[in-house]
């Protein structure tokens, strides 16, 4: 059943684009010149993206390299202590926001020293999987048309956020 | 953001000097700096790609009628949204490639979304309620079947990598749907 999702999910790119050219000739595109025309665009969007980007990468990286993370996990810890999350999943929830390699890595981590088979590693694989990287999202999308003025767009992610990975952990709770 | 970024760096530097990470810290800000610039240039590469195929759409008309097809499931969420407009079509494609797992797709689409959706912008720069609900869609992570993390699973022999498939696929509707009400509440305060 995954392996034809997955096939599908192989199929999907390959077959719009044949569609997409195969379309455009029957309607007497040149579609040569189009893609041409519409790659131009590129570099002009992610000139505007980058400083957006870099802006938000220096603060999550000072952020996990100077111990303030470490501080904030155990400070989520031992509030949501009564709830028996594993820290190992408590780390998984503020890391996924912030950063995608950073989460992979802690992921790939988290399976070998807690065992595949643990709470932990389940756990964190619901986190992993029903979270998003926010921030890298909001910088990319922001950027990408430069707005300035985000008005309750951030608070509303961020408590969108902890509903999701509390969801995420009841979830997980319920199902291993 | 403005708040959140200068608590950040702030709280950082603070932590910093306390623990003696200060090596540390000043080494992951040029980190920093090298990824933006890395994650940048792979961004240049696929958003150019797909917003030449866009363009093939939308010189052959397609763009148009796609968003004629999906406009009555798009303007439940989008209600300002004016007849059969560009951006429908980019929001549709941004959330099948999610939910498909196509991350390669899913980021450039959803640029090329929030290109269309702030050419209907009147006040350039402030953000508008369907780039809100855009994003919002985004960050909650929609995804039918969560490929990076099963193979990882297995890779490490868990037992049954396939049995997070279902919960993830609940956690994930649940938490877009307290995002989107979490927007709505917001909406309402501050209107």
């Amino acid at each position: 059943m995954i392996e034809n999702f997955e096939y599908i999910s192989l199929l999907i790119i390959p077959l719009f684009i044949l569609f997409t050219v195969l379309y455009g000739t029957v309607k007497k595109v040149r579609v040569y010149d189009s893609f041409v025309a519409g790659a131009k665009e590129g570099p002009a969007i992610i000139l505007n993206i980058f400083p957006y980007l870099l802006t938000i990468f220096v603060a999550i990286k000072g952020f996990q390299a100077s111990g303030a993370f470490d501080y904030v996990r155990n400070a989520f810890y031992s509030v949501f202590a009564f709830l028996d999350v594993p820290i190992e999943a408590v780390s998984m929830a503020i890391i996924k926001p912030l950063s995608g390699s950073a989460s992979t890595a802690l992921f790939t981590d988290i399976v070998k020293t807690a065992g595949p088979d643990s709470m932990a590693t389940h756990m964190s694989a619901v986190i992993m999987g029903s979270a998003e990287t926010t921030f890298y999202v909001l910088a990319v999308y922001l950027g990408s048309v430069s707005i300035r003025k985000t008005r309750y767009l951030v608070p509303v992610c961020l408590v969108a956020d902890f509903i999701g990975i509390v969801v995420a952990v009841f979830i997980a709770r319920w199902f291993f | 953001m403005n708040i959140l970024w200068l608590v950040m760096i702030c709280v950082s530097i603070v932590f910093a000097i306390f623990t003696g990470n200060l090596e540390a810290f000043t080494k992951s800000i040029f980190d920093g700096a090298k990824s933006a610039v890395e994650i940048s240039l792979y961004l240049l590469g696929i958003v150019s790609v797909w917003l030449g195929i866009t363009r093939i759409l939308e010189d052959s008309g397609l763009i148009y009628r796609i968003a004629h097809l999906f406009k009555p499931l798009i303007s439940r969420l989008f209600r300002n949204i004016p007849g059969d407009h560009p951006s429908i079509t980019a929001i549709t494609l941004n959330v099948l490639a999610n939910l498909f797992g196509l991350g390669n797709a899913a980021t450039p689409l959803g640029i090329k979304a929030m290109q269309e959706l702030d050419a209907l912008n009147e006040d350039k720069g402030t953000i508008t309620p369907e780039m809100m609900t855009f994003i919002v869609i985004n960050t909650a992570s929609l995804q039918l079947i969560p490929f990076s993390v099963i193979g990882i699973l297995a890779g490490y022999g868990n037992r049954n990598p396939a049995a997070v498939v279902l919960p993830v696929l609940i956690a994930t509707a649940i938490s877009t749907m307290t995002a989107l009400l979490v927007l709505a509440v917001f909406r309402k305060i501050f209107r």
